[in-house]
């Protein structure tokens, strides 16, 4: 038996070694496309983006916001199970944790290109201005990315070969016993910093489409952001677990938890899209006419039309929130899988549109509009971090007991 | 130097007559050789271009007979409310408390852009390209070309118009060598809080307009003519967006109705026309 089979969790079935290495390419493929784009960047200068003075944020900002609401789900299926208790989400929660840990892992990164000095990106620390939401959001992510990896090293010490060293496998069975107590500080932590990220925006009081009511320091895109990441996290979670199920064509993730995941993030998204749809027409008749504009000067022809609100609000947000609130619909794999891509799409839009077409909107009567496409490096960057899960997962999948309940589903 | 005003008032403004500007770009060029900002290789990438004090070129939208047209010199508005500065993570603009003035704190600024994005009036320019080999270019060819007040800026950072701050510091070290008081340490004290004469500080861009369109001084101060202006041409003064509350320090005057209606945008309004 060579080294590869001694590290494979016992009792499980893996694909050979070859074929394993084979499915590795793709990703590596990606992550040195990406790397390609990130010297670039590091070594000329954020010149090699398509972002100008009009688009300050550019596909790099919409991924981070994207990818950290994705990441949503290891919080809350903790939260769930160690503050909750709903003990058969045990069946999901090492690959929420998973995802996460891509997620805000691959954010810090793409924000540290992002910035035009990376050298200094820890003067946010340093001279932190404390009326910034971004200083929050920095401190937050920065913390909370600790906390995924202090979550994160049970599972990968629970591997077979290196159980065996007796120090590891109390290190990891210790750090399980007091895992509800990180799953509290990242609660805690993901509240603030998926409210801030919203908050980010919601501030820009001289950005009309962006500028929201507030409530005391905090714009309502703060609560939006919280309630729409914990809806589409665990929806994510969910189309990871289904597209592995797919792909080893076997059960991975009992019933249950499936259907305890799909039912809280239904009911989150009903209540998400409810307040989502106040408070729009919030915005209309408050920041927005204030500012003498109407809800047509927002929205241009062509890919900044109207049809970007009621693609986000109907299509993606009602549709899969009534889908996923019918227990029927919410049991038949089908269903289920399209409405989770729809929840996730819908957020992944919410993020776009509150990046780019806030940025694309002139706000001085006689600027221009201008348009953005992103160049080669910026795609590049982002598909990297496709290609940087797909490798952390492929090895989880391969070498951790990412799945407790993989070996009875399938006996 | 016999009247020391004390500073908490002093509100440095502008006041920029549309009437009078001709739109020949002299203010924007001296504002580029004042604070050494760099030229792009390619100047035509206007998106991208580094500019303080921007023209834009507004005409009222009718055919040809009745065809106007108006240039407003855009510089950073200095808001009283500005955008930018709390939401810059790293603290690195700040707005003085003292005459008001947006600072860009260039060897702090981590290069995030967020300040840019807020910003409406796209006062902020980011630096995307490298200026260094500019520079060294200037040093062999031109030597001594760059003003050695005003630090270049280097890739990656975001910059603004200052109001020509610098020269606001070397007014308060002129007023210091100038005022006779006995004791040093109240004499600094008083340097730095006094307000200095309107001809001792003044912007570049407001120097070098031939047709003295750009008034520049403490808007609080009855004795400056920014402040007289805009008592003697109250109907003709306006801000840009000032519906957005960023209470703007830069007036324009401007005796057109339309022109004036450019400031802001007017929800449902037959009179918007965009240029």
């Amino acid at each position: 038996m060579n080294l590869d089979a001694k590290l494979i969790p016992d009792g499980v079935q893996r694909t050979s070694t070859l074929n394993f290495g084979l499915t590795l390419l793709p990703w590596l493929g990606l992550l040195g496309f990406g790397l390609i784009g990130a010297l670039l960047c590091f070594g000329l200068g954020l010149n090699q983006t398509a972002m100008n003075d009009y688009f300050a944020f550019g596909l790099w900002i919409v991924f981070d916001l994207a990818v950290i609401a994705l990441g949503a789900g290891a919080f809350f299926t903790g939260f769930l199970l160690y503050i909750i208790g709903r003990k058969e989400l045990k069946s999901i929660i090492n690959l929420a944790v998973i995802i996460g840990f891509i997620c805000y892992s691959a954010a810090v990164v793409m924000l540290l290109i992002d910035i035009g000095q990376p050298l200094r990106g820890w003067f946010i620390f340093w001279h932190a201005n404390v009326h910034s939401m971004l200083t929050e959001v920095s401190f937050c992510i920065t913390v909370y990315l600790m906390v995924l990896i202090i979550e994160y090293i049970p599972i990968i010490l629970e591997n077979r070969k290196l159980n065996q060293v007796r120090e590891f496998h109390f290190f990891a069975h210790n750090l399980h016993e007091v895992m509800f107590i990180f799953a509290a500080v990242g609660t805690f932590l993901s509240f603030f910093h998926q409210g801030s990220l919203g908050g980010m925006f919601g501030v820009m009081f001289a950005r009309p489409f962006a500028a929201r009511p507030m409530f005391f320091i905090w714009p309502t895109t703060f609560a939006l952001f919280i309630m729409s990441a914990i809806a589409a996290g665990p929806c994510f979670t969910l189309l990871i677990a289904t597209l592995l199920e797919k792909i080893g064509r076997k059960k991975l993730v009992r019933a249950e938890a499936k259907q305890t995941l799909a039912n809280i993030a239904g009911k989150l998204l009903a209540v998400y899209i409810f307040f989502k749809i106040i408070d729009t027409i919030a915005w209309i008749y408050g920041p927005a006419q204030n500012a003498g504009l109407a809800l047509g000067d927002f929205y241009r022809d062509g890919p900044y039309g109207q049809w970007l609100l009621f693609l986000e609000l109907g299509l993606m947000g009602i549709l899969p929130a009534i889908l996923l609130n019918i227990p029927a619909a919410r049991r038949n794999t089908l269903w289920l899988t399209l409405a989770c891509l729809l929840t996730t799409s819908g957020i992944v839009l919410n993020r776009f549109v509150m990046v780019v077409v806030t940025l694309a909107i002139p706000v001085l009567p006689f600027e221009q509009f201008i348009g953005y496409l992103p160049s080669w490096q910026e795609w590049a960057i982002s598909l990297a971090v496709i290609g940087y899960g797909g490798l952390i997962i492929s090895l989880s999948y391969r070498y951790l007991p990412v799945f407790p309940d993989e070996k009875a589903l399938n006996a | 130097m016999s009247v020391i005003h004390p500073t908490n008032g002093i509100m440095y403004g502008m006041v920029i007559d549309l009437d009078k500007c001709t739109g020949c770009g002299a203010c924007s060029v001296a504002c580029m050789t004042e604070n050494n900002i760099y030229v792009l290789k390619d100047e035509s990438d206007k998106t991208r271009s580094i500019t303080w004090m921007r023209l834009y070129q507004v005409e009222n939208g009718k055919a040809f007979p009745e065809t106007e047209s108006v240039i407003i010199p855009r510089p950073c508005m200095q808001c009283g409310q500005p955008a930018c500065v709390p939401v810059c993570p790293a603290t690195a603009t700040t707005k003085d408390e003292i005459g008001g003035i947006v600072s860009q704190i260039t060897v702090r600024c981590i290069g995030c852009r967020y300040c840019v994005a807020a910003c409406p009036y796209h006062a902020r320019t980011f630096n995307w390209f490298d200026p260094w080999p500019l520079y060294k270019n200037h040093v062999e060819q031109m030597a001594g070309a760059l003003n050695p007040d005003v630090p270049p800026r280097m890739r990656g950072v975001v910059e603004k118009c200052s109001f020509c701050h610098h020269r606001l510091m070397a007014a308060k070290a002129r007023v210091y060598t100038e005022t006779e008081v006995k004791n040093p340490r109240e004499k600094y004290h008083m340097s730095e809080i006094q307000a200095v004469p309107e001809e001792y500080y003044q912007t570049a861009c407001a120097e070098a307009c031939p047709a003295e369109a750009i008034t520049f001084g403490d808007l609080n101060n009855p004795g400056h003519r920014v402040h007289q202006l805009l008592k003697e041409r109250k109907a003709d003064a306006f801000r840009l967006l000032e519906k957005l509350g960023t209470e703007p320090r830069v007036y324009y005057l401007s005796s057109r109705r339309w022109v004036r209606k450019q400031a802001d945008n007017y929800l449902n309004s037959p009179e918007k026309t965009v240029g």
